[in-house]
């Protein structure tokens, strides 16, 4: 329907009223009667045998409720936290999970670890208590960096002598090594991953609550999928059955995968509940928490090969990668460097032979899973650098050489799982060379060098996998829940529609785009549908937002369900018109009998469905509601190029991006404008991953160096230039609404580009990321050198 | 615990509070104005900017205690009579916010903003003027049309 807020339209969002006045309503808002304060006595050692914990002076600390230890959540039988993705290794045996549990039990394994939690009257008060609490320690030996754990003396997990956690692969080795002896050239590089602490502005906040006259829970608490979070505290932890505890996930200030996870601080509140006689446990973790204990991203270190023929064709592609998943394994941890990540090394190129090999590895750090991206980044970054290497390698021009490799036909099945169903790489490539005024691009280096400046450009022609995911696909490669999702349209008497959805929004804008869809396809106001989330007591169940998946995965899913409405409303509007319900036809809202002007408008066949007066209900049952649960039969494949240009002082080694341009392919697209604030959010947090930020262990003591904003540079806004973006649509397939996934791209596309640039400014084949002025400066000293 | 007044968004508020007890603290916890939120303790992110005496302050990083008798605006206390004040409208128009737990510093902000350096502000100024403000979201470009569109509606 063309009323300006259908599919397609730039619709201002619904949810912006609240949080411009301040009348959003985050975990942290909500205050219950009789509330106490939690906080954590967390580990101060990245390594260490607990010997011993005395809490006798904190529980007489004032406004002390209670202190709680490992020995007492042992006693209750709450169940460790869990990953919930078996991977095996090339051997067979399966990854080596060691015990995470939720308040530490003999042993630390990072700096942060949770030890103890203090429960009080209030926050000041839990927080001073806590520092009564007396651990004493055995210090073990640890390691902190990816690079140095295998093998290394410090020993992380019992199951994992040489702290391994699998040795993982796909492809064809064989075919792949058979490839490389016939290959016209053989380009090698080495690559870091950085870690990044994903920052979201809210930090982590829960409150449980224990109700003694029902024996039920409440949890509220920030969380991407709130009743993922109830199964998991259900099934595993043992808390309570499913229908005795409800999860809320309220207004939640952004997740980028870190609130995916179930950790230990939200499901400590809700056990501890009771064990304080139901009074609710409120928790919020203080900024350096975050840094802290909230699951990191990335951290990889990969050496990859890539062979070509005599006449530029990629023939063969060969990655190691050792992957750091840190201290414990989070949620979908073994995931994200094996499925999320080794499936996308094809690129957007027709590669015949991929052979990758993946060593999970155990390190005395905060436990990493996914983020942003999850996989994709690291897997295009690596395709990216070794493109771009290659090609210069080869001396010919990036762009031609990406044109000459790329996937023209679909679908296409790649060596390593992936089966593209649709795109047009060259589409999106001659955009963006377009916008990104490609062939301008030696007249303004020459200028910039004018200036002292050192201008560089680079490309990034990324392809990822989302909306996920088909979930007998995944399952048979170790998940261990399906990732459908779910949908409720309930449409009231007087034609208003709530929309009850699976999926969680904590910046996406569903409550907007969703209702888009609904009011296209119904015909109906904007303004009279609203979209319910969150909430595990009112949507029955679902697999939340993460993976791009809301629009492919959960719209279709309302799209299910509308088509049923539909049809049951078709069937309504037939009875009391007493027609052929073959003869009734529905658009723009209104129900109409063919060839005559009989017609009823969608908000009076609702109240028939409702007064059931005009129908025989033996035949149609009353009222108008209906669910659909939505499993997809792909994933889908956003794709794009993005075209960084930077410049670099020479003297200060500062480089600026000075010329962003992001071409991407998302299918259909329901609302530009929502759609092109991901892709900027995106894009922007991987300019940081290039750029700013990188988290640092110190090696010797294991303690965070990067635990404050003051040591972690988060991208601010004098830092971004304007960014230019672009748009080509080839319609996905395998829905029916033709979307792809758009929440991912950016920060999946970026880092390539940016580093593409910084290294073609230099001149050299690779800087490590962050490439902050200090890095560059000191790549630069040896060129000036011999200069000189 | 000493008692202290002051003035928020219009109206005269009182309670005591500790030494400690941060400004944000009180709006928050004793005034239940939980539009203004804590995102990094430390002054660095900007969630937590109100007005006091007509500037823009950390409330994260103020004591309440020093802000006896002062004249506090929050997010709150922006609109007037049921109408938006321009630069809240101007974030809803240029998708200015997504998660929106940065939004009322960034509001704040930049009202703040244009009251030191007037309406007429180009993106340059406006950036290096947000240092003191993170957002995850939005990657700034939004942020920066919003200001820009506020301002010249103020």
């Amino acid at each position: 329907m063309d009323n300006g807020t259908g599919i397609g339209a730039r619709v201002k969002r619904k949810e912006d009223q609240r949080f411009i006045t301040g009348k959003g309503n985050y975990t942290d808002d909500i205050n219950l009667p009789k509330q106490t304060f939690a906080y954590f006595v967390r580990s101060p050692h990245a390594h260490a045998e607990i010997k011993s914990i005395d809490t006798s002076h904190a529980a007489k600390m004032p406004g002390v409720v209670g202190v709680f230890t490992g020995e007492h959540v042992a006693e209750d039988k709450i169940g460790g936290l869990i990953c919930g993705w078996m991977i095996h290794s090339k051997d067979g045996s399966p990854m080596k999970a060691g015990p995470h549990p939720i308040l530490a039990v003999g042993k630390v394994r990072y700096v942060g670890d949770h030890v103890a939690v203090v429960i009080a009257e209030t926050r000041d008060l839990a927080k001073a208590a806590a520092a009564a609490v007396e651990v004493h320690y055995h210090v073990l030996p640890h390691v902190v960096d990816v690079a140095d754990a295998m093998g290394h003396k410090a020993q992380i997990h019992d199951v994992a002598p040489d702290n391994r956690v699998f040795n993982w692969s796909i492809g064809d080795e064989a075919a792949t090594d058979a490839a490389f002896k016939r290959a016209a050239h053989v380009t090698k590089i080495d690559l870091v991953n950085n870690r990044l602490i994903p920052n979201a502005m809210e930090p982590r906040a829960a409150i449980g609550s224990y109700d003694t006259g029902t024996d039920a829970y409440t949890l509220y608490t920030t969380s991407q999928n709130p009743h993922v979070a109830r199964l998991v505290i259900s099934a595993f932890h043992g808390l309570a059955p499913e229908h005795k505890l409800r999860v809320i996930a309220p207004d939640v200030g952004g997740g980028f995968g870190s609130k995916i996870f179930i950790y230990a601080e939200e499901v400590v509140c809700a056990w501890a509940s009771k064990r304080i006689g139901g009074r609710p446990i409120k928790w919020t973790a203080e900024r350096n928490e975050s840094f802290l204990a909230d699951a990191h991203g990335r951290d990889h270190v990969t050496h990859a090969e890539m062979a070509t023929d005599a006449d530029g064709r990629i023939i063969g592609f060969k990655v190691h990668t050792k992957a750091s998943l840190g201290a414990y394994l989070s949620t979908f941890s073994s995931c994200v460097p094996t499925y999320l990540y080794a499936t996308l090394l094809s690129g957007q190129y027709a590669i015949p032979n991929i052979y990758a090999e993946v060593d999970a590895i155990y390190t005395n750090t905060a436990p990493v899973d996914a983020y942003r991206g999850a996989g994709r980044p690291e897997a295009t970054y690596v395709v990216e650098r070794i493109v771009e290497t290659a090609a210069r390698e080869l001396k010919m021009d990036p762009a031609e050489f990406r044109r000459k490799n790329f996937v023209t036909q679909f679908p296409h099945q790649t060596p390593v799982i992936m089966c593209y169903d649709a795109g047009d790489y060259n589409a999106s490539l001659d955009k963006a060379m377009e916008i990104a005024d490609y062939k301008g691009f030696a007249a303004r280096k020459a200028e910039a060098a004018k200036h002292g400046k050192l201008r560089g450009i680079g490309l990034s022609a990324y392809i990822e996998a989302c909306g996920i995911a088909p979930s007998a696909a995944i399952g048979s490669l170790g998940a261990g829940v399906g990732l459908w999702e779910s949908a409720e349209v309930r449409v009231n008497p007087v034609g208003t529609v709530e929309v009850l959805t699976g999926s969680h929004s904590h910046g996406q804008g569903h409550e907007t785009t969703f209702a888009q869809l609904v009011s296209d396809r119904l015909g109906i106001d904007f303004n009279n549908v609203s979209i319910v989330h969150g909430d595990t007591d009112k949507v029955q169940f679902g697999m939340g937002t993460y993976g791009s998946r809301s629009g492919a995965v959960g719209m279709t899913a309302i799209s299910k369900a509308l088509d049923k409405i539909e049809a049951k409303a078709k069937k309504i509007a037939a009875a009391v018109m007493e027609a052929s319900v073959d003869d009734i036809e529905f658009k723009n809202g209104t129900f109409a009998v063919k060839g005559t002007d009989k017609k009823m408008a969608f908000g009076e066949v609702a109240l028939s469905a409702y007064v059931a007066h005009k129908f025989n209900s033996a035949e149609i049952e009353p009222g108008l509601k209906e669910s659909a649960f939505h499993d997809p039969s792909n994933f889908v494949f956003p794709a794009g190029v993005h075209i960084a240009e930077v410049e670099i002082d020479t003297d200060t080694g500062v480089t600026s991006v000075v010329n962003y341009t992001a071409v991407d392919d998302f299918g259909n697209i329901i609302n530009p404008m929502i759609v092109e604030g991901q892709v900027h959010g995106g894009i922007v947090q991987g300019i940081g991953q290039a750029l700013y930020e990188g988290c640092v262990y110190d090696k010797q003591s294991g303690h965070l160096l990067t635990g404050s904003y003051m040591d972690y540079q988060m991208p601010r806004a004098a830092d971004i230039p304007n960014l230019n973006l672009g748009f080509t649509c080839t319609p996905c397939p395998s829905n029916p609404l033709g979307m792809k996934g758009c929440g991912e791209a950016g920060a999946i596309a970026s880092p390539a580009a940016v580093m593409n640039a910084v290294t073609d400014a230099l001149n050299v084949k690779d800087v490590a990321m962050p490439a902050t002025p200090h890095a560059v400066w000191k790549t630069l000293q040896p060129m000036k050198k011999a200069a000189e | 615990m000493p008692a202290i007044s002051m003035k928020v968004n219009g109206q005269a508020v009182c309670g005591d509070v500790e030494g400690r007890t941060l400004l944000v603290e009180f709006i928050r916890d004793k005034l239940g104005l939980t539009g203004t939120h804590v995102g990094c303790d430390t002054s660095q992110c900007g969630a937590c900017v109100v007005h006091v005496n007509g500037k823009a302050v950390k409330s994260c990083t103020a004591l309440a205690i020093a802000h006896d008798g002062a004249d506090v605006t929050t997010v709150e206390g922006l609109a007037q009579n049921g109408k938006l004040h321009p630069m809240q409208e101007a974030f809803r128009e240029n998708h200015g916010l997504q998660c929106g737990f940065c939004t009322p510093g960034m509001i704040m902000a930049a009202v703040d903003m244009v009251n030191r350096l007037g309406k007429n502000l180009d993106d340059d100024t406006i950036r290096h003027e947000l240092e003191g403000n993170i957002c995850r979201c939005t990657g700034y470009q939004n942020i920066v049309a919003a200001v820009k569109a506020g301002a010249a509606n103020m």
